[in-house]
């Protein structure tokens, strides 16, 4: 049963399996959804759905297939499988709700075949004035069972008409919109993607029982007892991170905010600096980049060796005389070019990745990220969780 | 035996319905949302309205799984074993039971709640796999076999800190609370402060969905906040007069400080006030 809404689910990118498909069987044997569209709608959220950020696509899929179902779309998708199911479905629900002399009713009425057509259609129809917007009112005067009580108020298709109403809705309210797709970055995910980059060492009070140590030396104590103790693992990932501050970073500045506090609660051994646009023969270590806090990058160079990790953040969008010939910084006279000092850098540090806020499809057009991802050998990552996945990765390859 | 909510708890269908089905299939069920929505309370209510003790495993950044089982404390047994201590004999006197076993050998199926389990290690809902699975375990020290006697419903929280691995999904029902709409929010508060007047909540439902629906806020306040900050305005006896005082320089809701827990969402608003006092 359902067999085609599980396959239109898994076409849509909910991953759900077989394992959880086999839980609903489960769940429809033993009764849980009752004939109602709107419980069953809910147990298969629950069983199929394990991810908030798929609740959205279930909800358009849900809305899509059971609509398609109930009246035949006019150009069958090549995804949405044949709708044999919704026949029973009627069945059901038809069974439940009528009483014997209605039976007896629409027997003479042509048969159950012909209720079912037309009931298929009043549910389509009701959708489509639904979608409209409108309040969806009984046609009982067009209707052939209006006379009969038949529309489909009267039927009430899910024992309570209010109920009914709303169980259309739930699902194409589509209130797990806002939680779909690329959801925010808080920074807690980020940490999440950071923590990837941990080596872990033991340095500081000792404060853990180490039990190899223990053994060892009870057993030099001639069997008396002697306990060890050993200091907790901290992460000794040491960390350089330039960021790119001011001019065509000023729409990025909250989410590199976020990226920084991420990091600087994550790494113990972290060191910032800034640089505008590229970095030249000067950075600095507070963002107003004030001639106070200057440093010479050669001598940031020459302090942090090369174990460091080495993370530049920036859009990389800058003009390319920035880049490439000396002079062409707009903050000051630069005596060699941007993509000199950039070498340097990188030469410095072996584990260097670039970190590009941008979204990654614009970065083919400017021409000066084109030519820095070249100079990182490609080790460019949009600030996105998955880009800093990759990024945290590639760190630690 | 089903899941209806209880006089203390409102439960959306849709709740019911994830509950009763993880009820009946036996299956984990897990449940994300908002902080403040009401996630850990469910298994509390989950366990008063079935009439089912609670057993709670609240997780912590250094929580193992093995915990959850038993641990086996050897340097209490070493010290015994120098002080010719009896006990020593007896593995099993140094095995200590974890929420899991404790869960598993009780006489009628308990609920049983994994509070946050996002808190722990990343590997940590996967060395639960088996034993939510099956329902049992082994102990190494003792080479027994732990089986469940009954399946303890199991209830889990988790706040999204870390992705939960698939396999571990796929045991579970999942069921994301979101935040109540007006009328439940209605049904909520009726339900914990059943004499409020009609007026009063009305002015303070609408104070709360204004201030919620306020945008760059870092922190959203959430239902038990709002339950809070109810509470505070009933012992202050502030009036729905007082709440309703939109105009000009009343912008701020009184006793905010239950609502907004963040300074910079409290600036933010401040200035919005400011803004509009001079607009």
């Amino acid at each position: 049963m359902f067999l085609a809404f599980f396959l239109a689910l898994r076409v849509a990118g909910v991953k759900a399996s077989l394992r959880e498909f086999l839980t609903l069987q489960e769940a429809m044997a033993q009764g849980l959804a009752g004939f109602d569209v709107e419980h069953f709608y809910y147990l298969a959220r629950v069983t199929l759905v394990k991810d908030e950020r798929f609740l959205d696509k279930f909800d358009a899929v849900f809305a899509e297939h059971f609509k398609g179902v109930l009246q035949p779309p006019a150009e069958a998708t090549g995804e949405v499988a044949p709708h044999d199911i919704p026949q029973e479905w009627l069945e059901k629900l038809a069974e439940k709700l009528l009483t014997e002399e209605e039976k007896a009713q629409i027997q003479s009425l042509g048969g159950f075949e012909k209720l079912m057509e037309t009931l298929r259609q009043r549910l389509a129809e009701q959708k489509e004035r639904h979608q409209g917007g409108n309040k969806w009112i009984g046609t009982a005067g067009t209707s052939p069972f209006g006379a009969y009580g038949y529309n489909p108020e009267g039927v009430r298709i899910g024992q309570q008409e209010s109920r009914h109403k709303s169980a259309v809705k739930v699902w194409d309210k589509r209130e797990f919109r806002n939680l779909a797709g690329d959801a925010e970055l808080g920074t807690r995910n980020m940490k999440v993607a950071l923590r990837r980059l941990r080596r872990f060492a033991r340095e500081g009070a000792a404060e853990e029982l180490d039990l190899t140590g223990t053994i060892r030396s009870t057993a030099r104590n001639a069997g008396y007892l002697d306990l060890q103790m050993v200091p907790e693992r901290h992460n000794a990932v040491k960390l350089l991170l330039l960021l790119d501050i001011g001019g065509s970073m000023d729409e990025y500045v909250h989410l590199c905010e976020q990226l920084f506090t991420a990091a600087s609660s994550e790494f113990k051994h972290l060191k910032h600096l800034y640089f505008h646009n590229c970095p030249y023969e000067t950075l600095w270590t507070d963002a107003r980049m004030r001639q106070a806090d200057a440093v010479s990058t050669t001598d940031v160079l020459h302090t942090y060796d090369h174990t460091w990790k080495l993370v530049i953040v920036g859009d990389a969008a800058m003009s390319p005389y920035e880049l490439i010939s000396a002079g062409g910084a707009i903050s000051s006279w630069n005596q060699e070019s941007g993509q000199v000092w950039l070498k340097r850098i990188l030469d410095a540090y072996p584990k260097a990745v670039w970190v590009n806020p941008a979204p990654e499809r614009l970065w083919n057009y400017t021409q000066t990220t084109r030519h820095i991802a070249e100079l990182m050998e490609r080790r460019m990552y949009g600030l996105t969780l998955e880009g800093l996945d990759q990024a945290m990765r590639r760190l630690m390859h | 035996m089903r899941f209806e909510g209880t006089d203390s708890f409102v439960a959306t269908e849709d709740l019911k319905v994830a509950v009763n089905a993880a009820v009946a299939l036996q299956r984990p069920l897990l449940i994300k949302g908002e902080p403040g929505t009401g996630k850990t309370v469910l298994a509390q209510e989950i366990s008063k309205a079935l009439g089912k003790p609670l057993i709670s495993w609240h997780v912590k950044s250094t929580t193992k799984a093995q915990q959850g089982l038993y641990e086996y404390d050897a340097v209490s047994r070493l010290r015994d074993s120098q002080l010719g201590d009896a006990r020593v004999h007896d593995i099993s006197n140094y095995i200590v039971k974890g929420k899991l076993w404790e869960a598993f050998e009780a006489e009628s199926a308990p609920v049983l709640l994994i509070d946050e389990i996002d808190k722990a290690d990343i590997e940590f809902p996967n060395d639960l796999l088996l034993e939510l699975d099956r329902m049992e375990f082994y102990v190494y020290e003792t080479r027994q076999v732990v089986k469940a006697k009954q399946r303890p419903i199991i209830v889990i929280t988790s706040n999204n800190e870390k992705e939960l691995p698939d396999a571990f999904l796929r045991r579970c029902f999942f069921h994301y609370i979101k935040f109540p709409d007006r009328e439940t929010m209605q049904r909520i508060v009726d339900v914990h402060y059943p004499g409020l007047s009609h007026l009063l909540l009305h002015e303070a439902l609408t104070s709360f969905f204004e201030l919620r629906d306020l945008p760059g806020l870092k922190k959203r306040p959430s239902t038990s906040e709002f339950l809070d900050w109810l509470k505070l305005l009933l012992a202050e006896d502030i009036g729905p007069e007082l709440l309703r005082e939109r105009n000009a320089a009343k912008l701020i809701p009184p006793l905010h400080g239950a609502l907004l827990k963040n300074e910079q969402d409290v600036h933010l608003f401040e200035r919005i006030a400011f803004l509009a006092r001079r607009g």
